[in-house]
C-alpha cells in the first residue's frame, strides 16, 4: 500500500488523539469560571492534572509528523496561520503553567485560574480557525505561503473557532459528569446540555458554509454517485448527536463522553472526506507535499513499534487514576 | 521597538530567544530526572527516609520546571514552520523523521509517566512508581539524544542526497544521518553539562541550607552528592570538551578560528589568547593577554603546528568573532571555576570537614546558576558559530527564512518576549520559593487541593519519623500556606 496515504492517516489519527484528548482539559479550561472556586474547581483540576501532559504530546506529533511526512505542507501551512499558531502556542503556555502555579501561590489563584481559562479558549479558538483557514484554501506560489498575513481572518474561520470551543467545552463538561458526582456532577450536566446542543447547531453551520464555500466540496457531498457513500457520515452524526443528549439527560456516567468523542470522530470523518485528497486544500496533494519514501519507511518502522507501546502505557496511566475524583487530591 | 529591523533579523532573534530560554529548562530537568531516580533508588535500596524526603524536596521543584519545559518545548516545535519554512521544505525529509522519533520515543514516554511519577506514590506501589520515575528520567534522556543528533547534523550534514526540487533527501543509511560526526561529541558534552548544572543547583540549596543549620541532615545529604559530581564530572567534562573542539576543528574550522580569535593564520605555532577585544574591523584582537604557542599545543598537541586563521575564509562565511570569542571563554571560565569547586570538596571531604567550610558553602551558592550560564555560553558558541550557515555549509540562514511581512514577526516577538519573562520569571520565582525552605523530615510531595482556600489554616504536621509512609505523610505543611 501507498506510505504517503498510510502516513495520511497516520497524522490524522494524531490530530484525532489531541483533539479528543486535549479537547476536554481545554473544554475544563474554558468552562473553568462557572465552578465555584474551592472544591469544585479543585476537584476539576485534579482530574486532569495526571494526563494533561500526555495529551498535549499529540499534538507535538501532529506537528512534529506533519513537518516529517509531509514537510512541503507544514512548511505553507503555519506560515500562513502564522499569528493563530503564535497565539495557540501562547495559550497553552498560559495554561499549562496553570496547573502547577495555582497551587504554588493561593494568593493568587484568581489570577492563574484566568490565565487557565484565558489560554484554553485562545488555544481551542485558534485551533478551530487553523482548521477554517485551512479549509477555505491557502494561495501557494512556488512552495510557498503567497498570502498576507491576515488572509486567515474570515467569518468562516470565525465559525469554525467557535465550533472547536463549543466542542471542546462539551467534551470537558462529559468528561467531568465521568469523574465527578453529587453537585458538581450535576453541574457538569447542565453544562453538557448548554454546549452540547451548541456544538451539534455549530456543526451543521459550518457543515452548511463548507460546501456553500466551494463547489469541489458541494460535489463531493452532495453530487451522485458520492452522495451514497458519504450520506451515512451526516445520518450517523445526528443519531450519534442525539444519542448523546439522551445519555446526558438520562444520567448516564460515562457514556455521555465516549458519545462526545464518536460526534468528533464523524465530524473529522467528514472533514477528511472533504478535504482528500489535499494536504492543504485545492493547492498541494498528500503526494506533492509528502516526504520520499526512505523517511517515511524510516518514521514507520518507528510509529509501528512504538505506538503500541504509547497507547498502552498511556491508557495505564488513565487506568491509574480512573474512578471519582477525592476530595482532597493526590498525594 | 523594531520598527527599523527586517522580517530575518527579526526571526533570527525570535528563534535565538525561545530557544535560549527554552534550553534553560531541559538544561534542568534532565539532570534533575536522573537525580530524582537515584534518589528514589537510594530510598528503596536502603530504606533511608532521608532520600525519599529529598525525592519530595526536588519533586516539587521538578514539577515547575517540567511545565515550563513543556510549555515552552512546544513552542519550539512549530517555530521551524511559522519562522523557517523553507528550512523545513528542504530539510524535512532529514530531520523531520529524527524529531518525530523523538516525540515517539522521548516526550510521549516523560509525559505519560509524569502523572504516575508526581501523583501516584500511593496508588501503584514503590516498585512500580520507580519504575515511572526511571521512564521519565530515560525520557529526558532519549529526547537529548534525538535533538542533539538533528542539532549536530545541522552542523555536521552527512548521509544526505540533494532532491531535484532542492530538498535534502536521506541517503541509503539513516546511521550516516544520525550518527554524524559531530554527534557523539556532541551528546556527551551537552547531558554532561546537564548533569553539572542540576548538580551546581542542588548544591547551592544544600549549602544554602548549611549555612542556616550546619547539622540539617538532608542539607548535608544533598550537598554531598552534589560535591561528588562536581569533582567526579567537572573533570571529565573538561576533558569531553577537549574532545569536542577537535572536532569541531576537524569539521567546522572556521567557528574555532573564531572561538580562538585568530584573525591571521600562524605557520610556526599559533598563540592562545586568554583575553582581549576582538576587532572584527581592524581583524586583530586588540591587548590581547597571550601564551606563545598553546593554542597549537591545545588543537594539534605540537608547539609549532601551523594553523589557519579567518584570513583562509571568505569574509561573507565568517561568523561573527568577537560574541564566540567571549561566549567560549564563559564556557570555558565556569568549567575551571566548577572545577575549583570540586576540588576544594574533595580537600574538605578528605580532612572531614566538608559540612563546616562556611566558605566552600558559599561559593557553591554563588556556583549555583553557573550551569545555566555555561550551557547558554556553550550553545551561543555552537550555534552563532554556524553562521552564516543554518546547514553548515550548504543552506544559509539567510535563505531559509519563512516569507512572513515584518510586522508580523515584530509583534510575536514582542509577545514571547513579554510572555516569557512574566510567566517564566514567576516560575523560577516560585521555584527558588520553594528551594528557600529547608528540607525536612517527613517532607510533603506533589500535593492538590489541600491549599484551596477551602481549607482552613493551623494544621500542624503530624508525626514525622515514617520512613516508608507515603501513605501516613503530614497533610500539609506550614510553610506552604504562607499568603503571598
Amino acid at each position: 500500500m501507498d506510505l504517503t496515504v498510510i502516513w495520511a492517516f497516520i497524522i490524522a489519527f494524531a490530530v484525532f488523539a489531541y483533539v479528543v484528548m486535549d479537547g476536554f482539559d481545554l473544554g475544563i479550561g474554558i468552562l473553568f469560571p462557572t465552578f465555584k472556586p474551592g472544591r469544585e474547581r479543585d476537584r476539576a483540576m485534579n482530574s486532569i492534572a495526571p494526563v494533561w501532559d500526555g495529551n498535549e504530546t499529540w499534538l507535538v506529533l501532529g506537528g512534529g509528523g506533519l513537518f516529517a511526512a509531509f514537510p512541503l505542507a507544514y512548511a505553507v501551512i503555519l506560515p500562513a496561520t502564522y499569528p493563530l499558531i503564535i497565539a495557540m502556542l501562547l495559550g497553552l503556555v498560559f495554561r499549562g503553567v496553570a496547573f502547577e502555579y495555582r497551587w504554588r501561590d493561593p494568593g493568587h489563584q484568581k489570577f492563574w485560574d484566568m490565565a487557565f481559562t484565558g489560554g484554553s479558549f485562545v488555544a481551542a479558538l485558534a485551533q478551530g480557525m487553523t482548521l477554517g483557514a485551512l479549509l477555505q484554501g491557502i494561495d501557494v506560489v512556488d512552495r510557498a505561503y503567497a498570502g498576507s498575513w491576515f488572509d486567515w481572518l474570515t467569518p468562516y474561520t470565525l465559525l469554525t473557532g467557535l465550533g472547536t470551543v463549543a466542542g471542546y467545552a462539551l467534551l470537558g463538561a462529559a468528561w467531568l459528569i465521568w469523574k465527578l458526582d453529587g453537585e458538581e456532577q450535576a453541574h457538569a450536566r447542565k453544562l453538557a446540555i448548554r454546549w452540547g446542543a451548541a456544538t451539534i447547531v455549530l456543526m451543521g453551520a459550518v457543515s452548511v458554509y463548507n460546501v456553500l464555500l466551494n463547489a469541489d466540496y458541494a460535489a463531493r457531498w452532495l453530487s451522485a454517485p458520492e452522495i451514497y457513500y458519504v450520506a451515512p457520515v451526516p445520518i450517523l452524526t445526528a443519531v450519534v448527536a442525539l444519542s448523546m443528549l439522551r445519555a446526558i439527560l438520562k444520567e448516564r456516567n460515562s457514556k455521555p463522553f465516549w458519545l462526545g468523542i464518536a460526534l468528533f470522530f464523524l465530524g473529522m470523518s467528514g472533514l477528511g472526506v472533504t478535504i482528500w485528497p489535499y494536504a492543504v486544500p485545492e493547492s498541494v496533494t498528500i503526494w506533492e507535499a509528502a516526504a520520499p519514501y526512505r523517511s517515511q519507511a524510516f518514521m514507520l518502522v518507528g510509529v509501528a513499534l512504538t505506538l503500541p507501546l504509547i497507547l498502552a502505557y498511556t491508557a495505564w496511566a488513565y487506568w491509574v487514576f480512573r474512578g471519582k475524583v477525592a476530595d482532597e487530591g493526590y498525594h | 521597538m523594531f520598527e527599523n529591523l527586517d522580517a530575518l533579523l527579526l526571526a533570527r532573534i525570535q528563534f535565538a530567544f525561545t530557544v535560549s530560554f527554552h534550553f534553560f529548562f531541559p538544561a534542568f530537568s534532565i539532570g534533575l530526572a536522573s537525580y530524582l531516580m537515584v534518589l528514589e533508588g537510594r530510598w528503596l535500596k536502603t530504606g533511608k527516609s532521608v532520600y525519599l524526603d529529598l525525592f519530595k524536596y526536588w519533586l516539587k521543584i521538578f514539577a515547575i520546571a517540567f511545565a515550563m519545559g513543556v510549555v515552552s518545548g512546544i513552542v519550539m516545535s512549530y517555530q521551524f514552520g511559522t519562522n523557517w519554512s523553507v528550512f523545513s521544505d528542504k530539510a524535512g525529509p532529514v530531520i523531520g523523521p529524527l524529531m518525530a522519533y523523538e516525540v515517539l520515543t522521548a516526550f510521549f514516554l516523560e509525559a505519560g509517566f509524569l502523572g504516575v511519577m508526581l501523583f501516584g506514590m500511593n496508588k501503584v506501589g514503590k516498585k512500580l512508581h520507580f519504575f515511572a520515575t526511571f521512564m521519565v528520567a530515560l525520557g529526558t534522556f532519549v529526547s537529548a539524544f534525538w535533538i542533539l543528533s538533528v542539532n549536530s547534523w545541522m552542523q555536521t550534514p552527512t548521509g544526505y542526497e540533494i532532491g531535484a526540487n532542492g530538498q535534502f533527501l536521506p541517503g541509503p543509511s539513516w546511521w550516516d544521518i544520525v550518527f554524524n560526526p559531530s554527534f557523539p561529541y556532541r551528546l556527551v558534552h551537552t547531558v554532561m553539562a546537564a548533569y553539572l548544572t542540576t548538580a551546581f543547583v542542588v548544591g547551592a540549596v544544600g549549602a544554602w541550607h548549611l549555612l542556616k543549620d550546619r547539622a540539617n541532615p538532608h542539607a548535608r545529604k544533598m550537598f554531598s552528592m552534589a560535591m561528588w559530581m562536581a569533582a567526579i564530572v567537572t573533570p571529565a567534562q573538561i576533558f569531553a570538551g577537549d574532545m569536542h573542539g577537535l572536532n569541531t576543528l576537524e569539521h567546522q574550522p572556521a567557528k574555532v578560528m573564531a572561538m580562538e580569535g585568530h584573525y591571521q593564520s600562524h605557520p610556526d605555532g599559533a598563540p592562545l589568547i586568554l583575553f582581549g577585544i576582538p576587532d572584527s574591523e581592524a581583524k586583530t584582537v586588540r591587548y590581547a593577554i597571550e601564551i606563545p604557542k598553546m593554542s597549537s599545543l591545545i588543537l594539534k598537541h605540537d608547539l609549532n603546528a601551523p594553523l589557519a586563521g579567518l584570513d583562509t575564509v571568505p569574509d561573507d562565511l565568517e561568523p561573527p568573532v568577537p560574541m564566540l570569542f567571549w561566549s567560549f571563554r564563559i564556557m570555558v571560565g565556569i568549567g575551571f571555576a566548577m572545577l575549583g569547586i570540586g576540588l576544594w570538596s574533595l580537600w574538605g571531604r578528605v580532612r572531614g570537614k566538608l559540612y563546616d567550610m562556611p566558605w566552600l558553602h558559599r561559593a557553591a551558592v554563588l556556583m549555583g546558576p553557573s550551569g545555566f550560564a555555561a550551557v547558554l555560553a556553550g550553545w551561543i558558541t555552537t550555534e552563532v558559530g554556524r553562521q552564516p550557515f543554518v546547514i553548515y555549509g550548504l543552506l544559509r540562514t539567510a535563505d531559509a527564512a519563512s516569507p512572513l511581512d515584518a510586522p508580523a514577526v515584530a509583534a510575536s516577538l514582542l509577545a514571547f518576549i513579554i510572555v516569557y519573562f512574566t510567566v517564566f520569571g514567576i516560575g523560577v520565582w516560585y521555584i527558588l520559593k520553594l528551594m528557600g525552605k529547608p528540607p525536612q523530615a517527613g517532607e510533603y510531595g506533589v500535593k492538590r487541593g489541600d491549599v484551596g482556600p477551602i481549607r482552613t489554616a493551623g494544621i500542624t504536621p503530624g508525626p514525622t519519623q515514617n520512613p516508608g509512609g507515603a501513605e501516613t505523610l503530614p497533610t500539609e505543611a506550614p510553610a506552604d500556606r504562607e499568603p503571598v
